[in-house]
């Protein structure tokens, strides 16, 4: 029997062979063909780690530093391991309730797991952190974890150094390349958003080995394909940290904002937008607060940066560059002269003046005489070297572009203005082809369409001091390491005015020496130094009110060898001479001789300081604001004592109008307002809800 | 063969499968080192301290070397004459289990022995009913071309099975069908064996495609064979109505009989398992057990196929050369459920890749063909068929095991022979391969 079955021994090693042939076949199919596994496995077993490089350091002109790091420390809980931890206590420390320290373990859960490590509480107030670090042993699974944050030692330059926000979807979308991932924080602001790509320095990633329940297991081959993290390049700026100190103290309590560069290299020495706010007050775990605060409840709009983030008409400050324009066109001279009785008659409608009497050039620039100025512009719009008054515009524009007006000059920050230069083209849409210089006559003395940034304006005192030549106004003179993204080049290009003669500039050198001597900034006057300014007062009016005039300075000292150029405004503030020169004037003293000497200019600090300058309408919107809030706050406190889970997220604060633009401020909507009415009107039902759940509690 | 030194033991062994034995026992316990390896301990320490698994599966293949000299130095006549009473003594034990059974990993079919150590009774049965199939088998008046005799021989090997399928152990349970290949070999109609596989493909046919085109393709296929056999049809009017039975058959099954084993027969967990296989997903709802369940019991879990998909990523992550030796990351992070016992071919797979695996393989591959090769040169129709009983147990584990893992059969928990760690899996496949060898040396001995 066996022998005649043998030949089924082979069927039965085909069997095997074939079954071989099968699972090879597959394996085949698993390991070599399909790369999805691979993939799978290693997003399954790779908890990829970023590094995150310290950022760079900005430094003043003199090497101190103005945005350092520091440590900050994040209360983490892995909240398996949380179980015996003395609630209690913590939340004590934390002054929060159980209820909340639930509900945030609930979240903290259901986004990460119970296995992981969450932030429980990021950004630990110093103090907090003394309690938390004392009590550790108390809160198991609990620990502190350090991370760097930003500071600023000097609590000044919010508005040029800016600020750090976390990633969103937008910012990923327009920067995929650059490997920032959603929980990163990008500089969004000022410096921090201009130099990023060097003060982010490169992230280094390091690669963990994590089990099936996402605990990490140590390290992929020790580290072997880890990349280290490379700390961002430090930045040198032109900013004098003590100028920048004086100029937000003497700003106190004003609305405007003051730019000194130095002629000589275009650095921007302090650059103050007030009202201005501390900078480290965007950094700590109240930022959200913080910036709500200011983007959307405060009408003086602290934000915005004055410098060149908004424009105005130049005033007064603006006749420098006319009278320039008409010498050198030839249409004036120096002996050329305006008789001023009070006002410019020369248009029918009277235009005021605040002097009286004969002018050539030179007073005329000192004393602002209107009419002098309005003269000069007339007869260089009239020229008769040019066919018609457009190409004359159009001469007189093109100087205005090569003083670095209605451009944008390029100034390492972001969201610069251009002003405005108004085109021949732009006057013949409001007064058709055959305009009349009278028709424009305002622009003469800086009124008008023409619109300058103050940045711009410190680069026309810069170019007045240089005698026609400037550089690109900026912040950051180098780069730490070189600069490799080539940011700094554009500031190493001098740009030229139009070719304008010396003496020109020794006129209306001459003029605003005299200004400071015997003219409108006699109060400006900075002891044993020659300064050479202008005043300029603007008229301007808001929503049809007529306000309180723009107040106007600019200057540069010492006249012999030009090391600062500045221009001040504040606005609303009335005769420029009273608020802007004053300050111009300290912060010349202070840079020059690098301290404020005598006591009676000493007191003038503090006068200018405690002067306070807020625009009426923004007290206004100020005081409405207050009260409203005085009673939002009653009401989200009468709500916090009836529901304690909801006290970060009070409706009241959130809803409000989010679409408040720069231009027209406006405090909070009117359906807020009525809201809180609402809430204050049910308070004792309230009240007495809290009473009877308290008895049923207790 | 010399004959001088006949009496001594190792006289006549066939050492090739020692050494195959041993590297696959090696490998075994290097791969279970693998899965339980954490960086920082001292693993010398530990492979003696006996906490580990690994270190356990050592003592296992140290205990299973004297077993496998025991049985080297018995006399082969042993087996024979005592094989019904191993048979008998290993059903006692299966039904000692359901009495003094401890429940492990929720089947009740192990006995607790002293030391913490476990005995599966039904492992150990695999042998019983090998020697018992090939007793039987070589009996003179066995006739095994007659039904009686291959019923009788079905109910030898079936037992078991029944007994293993009440104690929930699906896995050993199959290991018992494999006796097939043996009785094939011994003359069992090749029909079975195909109806049987044809069987198959039909219930793979019948998960696969929807019921009513599967029901067009059967149609489609009985005409087409009509039309080609329709010249023999009219000389034999009977061949017509054989197809056609068979048309009615194939229909039933695939409309009833499918999914009333699926509904009513298998449990809610195999029946998911098996339709996971071909990428679908069972609606437990419809199985009659799980609805008893969650009447008395609690809700049926979510089925999934995470073993499955974790087993296939581990594997297909090893590429063409693997991570290497204890750099697995799918192994270091116990991705993989099950991967110091049914799951270990995953931890091979990952550190050694596409070239490891298929040296593994060809290993068993060499095993398997070698032991094929023994038993056709048994002069003793008990040898034979016992050896083709030991290497169709040894095909069935690996086949379906590996299979398993990479997704081509579906879960069933059978260990991988010599590689696994347990000490009753490796004991059965120590004692089945070594009272293999015993009877091999003696082969020039007639046995009965």
């Amino acid at each position: 029997m066996p022998v005649f079955n043998q030949s089924r021994s082979r069927v039965i090693q085909f069997i095997f062979a074939g079954v071989f042939i099968a699972i090879t076949g597959q394996l085949i199919n698993l390991q070599l063909f399909s790369s999805k596994y691979k993939l799978a496995a290693d997003n399954n077993a790779f908890y990829r780690k970023v590094i995150y490089p310290d950022r760079g350091i900005v430094f003043d002109r003199k090497k101190r530093g103005i945005l350092e790091n520091t440590i900050s420390y994040d209360l983490v809980v892995i909240p398996s391991e949380a179980r015996g931890t003395d609630t209690a206590t913590l939340c004590r420390l934390l002054n929060i309730d159980t209820a909340v320290y639930k509900k945030r373990m609930r979240d903290l859960i259901f986004k990460n797991t119970s296995v992981k490590p969450s932030v429980f509480e990021a950004l630990l107030t110093p103090e907090m952190f003394a309690k938390l670090n004392e009590n550790m042993y108390r809160f198991p699974g609990f620990s502190l974890n350090e991370r760097s944050v930003r500071t600023y030692p000097y609590n000044v330059g919010a508005a040029i150094l800016g600020y750090m926000a976390e990633v969103d979807t937008g910012f990923l979308r327009r920067h995929r390349d650059d490997g920032y991932e959603m929980g990163d924080y990008f500089g969004s602001t000022g410096l921090e958003s201009t130099y990023e790509k060097v003060l982010m320095g490169q992230r280094g990633i390091k690669r963990f080995i994590r089990d099936n329940k996402g605990r990490l297991q140590g390290s992929w081959e020790n580290g072997a394909y880890d990349t280290a993290a490379v700390a961002g390049n430090n930045l040198y700026s032109s900013i004098d940290v003590e100028l920048q100190q004086l100029g937000e103290k003497l700003m106190e309590n004003k609305v405007g904002s003051i730019v000194a560069i130095d002629p000589k290299t275009g650095g921007i020495l302090c650059m103050v937008s007030a009202p201005t706010y501390n900078p480290n007050y965007l950094t700590g775990n109240q930022r959200k607060k913080h910036l709500v605060e200011m983007l959307y409840f405060d009408p003086r709009l602290p934000l915005l940066n004055r410098t060149l983030g908004t424009f105005y008409s130049p005033g007064s400050t603006f006749k420098t560059m006319v009278g320039i324009i008409g010498m050198n066109e030839g249409v004036i001279d120096d002996q050329f002269t305006v008789s001023c009785g009070g006002a410019y008659y020369g248009c029918g409608r009277p235009m005021g003046c605040h002097a009286k009497g004969t002018f050539t050039l030179k007073p005329a620039i000192s004393k602002s005489c209107n009419s002098y100025f309005a003269a000069t512009y007339r007869r260089i719009l009239e020229n008769p070297k040019y066919p018609n008054r457009d190409s004359a515009l159009n001469s007189f524009n093109q100087y205005a572009y090569s003083f670095g007006l209605g451009r944008r000059l390029g100034v390492d920050l972001p969201s610069e203005k251009m002003g405005n230069i108004p085109t021949p083209k732009y006057y013949h849409g409001i007064f058709g082809k055959n305009w009349q210089s009278c028709n424009i006559i305002s622009n003469s003395i800086g009124q008008g369409e023409i619109a300058t940034s103050l940045t711009q304006l410190a680069n026309v005192m810069a170019i007045i001091a240089n005698k026609g030549w400037y550089y690109t106004p900026h912040l950051i003179d180098s780069i730490e390491g070189g600069d490799q993204f080539g940011l700094l080049d554009k500031f190493r290009v001098k740009h030229k005015t139009k070719e304008i003669p010396e003496y020109i500039w020794e006129e209306v050198h001459e003029g605003m020496q005299g200004t400071m001597e015997f003219g409108t900034g006699f109060y400006a006057k900075v002891p044993g130094i020659n300064v050479c300014g202008k005043t300029g007062t603007v008229e301007n009016a808001y929503r049809g009110e007529k306000l309180k005039d723009h107040a106007f300075f600019g200057a540069f000292a010492p006249r012999e060898n030009p090391r600062i150029a500045i221009a001040v405004m504040c606005e609303n503030a009335g005769y420029g001479a009273t608020s802007a020169a004053p300050i111009a004037s300290l912060l010349i003293e202070k840079y020059l001789k690098d301290s404020v000497s005598g006591n009676d200019r000493k007191a003038k600090i503090e006068q200018l300081a405690n002067m306070n300058l807020i625009p009426p309408q923004m007290k206004r919107q100020m005081v409405k604001r207050d009260s409203l809030r005085q009673a939002q706050q009653l009401a989200a406190a009468k709500k916090a004592a009836r529901d304690t889970s909801g006290v970060e997220e009070a409706p009241e604060e959130t809803d409000t109008d989010s679409s408040v633009t720069p231009n027209k401020p406006q405090p909070a909507k009117k359906g807020t307002k009525k809201d809180t009415a609402n809430k204050v009107a049910l308070l004792p039902e309230e009240q007495r809800k809290n009473n009877t759940k308290r008895k049923t509690a207790a | 063969m010399n004959r001088r030194n006949h009496q001594i033991a190792t006289q006549g062994v066939d050492y090739l499968v020692i050494w195959l034995y041993a590297i696959l026992v090696t490998i075994g316990i290097l791969c279970i080192f693998m899965v339980e390896y954490r960086p920082g301990t001292d693993w010398f320490t530990s492979f003696l301290n006996g906490k580990t698994n690994y270190s356990k599966q050592l003592i296992f293949a140290g205990v299973c070397a004297i077993a496998a000299t025991f049985i080297l130095l018995t006399d082969s006549k042993l087996f024979t004459a005592f094989a019904n009473l191993f048979y008998l003594a290993g059903i006692l034990l299966m039904l000692a289990t359901f009495v003094i059974g401890k429940n492990i990993n929720g089947s009740k079919s192990w006995i607790p022995l002293a030391g913490g150590f476990n005995l599966q009774p039904a492992e150990l049965c695999k042998i019983f009913a090998a020697l018992a199939l090939a007793k039987f088998l070589s009996r003179q008046e066995v006739d095994f071309s007659k039904i009686r005799s291959q019923l009788i021989a079905g109910a030898i090997t079936l037992s078991p099975a029944v007994l293993s399928i009440l104690q929930h152990e699906l896995g050993l349970a199959l290991v018992y069908t494999s006796f097939l290949i043996a009785m094939y070999r011994e003359g069992l109609p090749a029909q079975i064996l195909i109806i049987g596989s044809s069987f198959g493909v039909l219930v793979i046919a019948t998960l696969i495609l929807e019921p009513n085109i599967l029901a067009i393709i059967l149609t489609a296929i009985a005409a087409f064979v009509i039309f080609l056999l329709r010249k023999q049809i009219k000389k034999k009017k009977k061949l017509l109505t054989i197809i056609i039975t068979i048309w009615l058959i194939c229909v039933g099954v695939q409309r009833f009989v499918v999914p009333y084993i699926f509904n009513n027969v298998l449990e809610c967990y195999q029946s998911t398992r098996i339709y996971s296989m071909v990428g679908k997903e069972y609606n437990c709802a419809e199985n009659r057990k799980a609805q008893d369940k969650t009447n008395t019991n609690k809700p049926v879990r979510k089925p999934d196929d995470y073993n499955v998909r974790q087993s296939k990523i581990a594997i297909g992550s090893g590429g063409f050369f693997g991570r290497g030796f204890l750099k697995g990351t799918q192994t270091r992070g116990k991705y993989v459920p099950e991967q110091h016992t049914d799951f270990i071919f995953t931890s091979l797979g990952e550190a050694f890749g596409f070239v490891g695996c298929f040296i593994f393989l060809l290993i068993y591959l060499l095993l398997l063909y070698r032991i094929v090769r023994i038993a056709e040169r048994q002069r003793s129709t008990f040898s034979r068929v016992y050896a083709y009983s030991v290497v169709s147990i040894l095909f069935f584990h690996i086949a379906v095991n590996v299979s398993m893992t990479i997704g081509l059969f579906p879960i069933v928990g059978i260990p991988l022979p010599l590689i696994s760690y347990g000490g009753s899996s490796l004991l059965t496949f120590t004692a089945l391969i070594f009272i293999l060898l015993r009877l091999d040396a003696d082969r020039q001995m007639v046995l009965r």
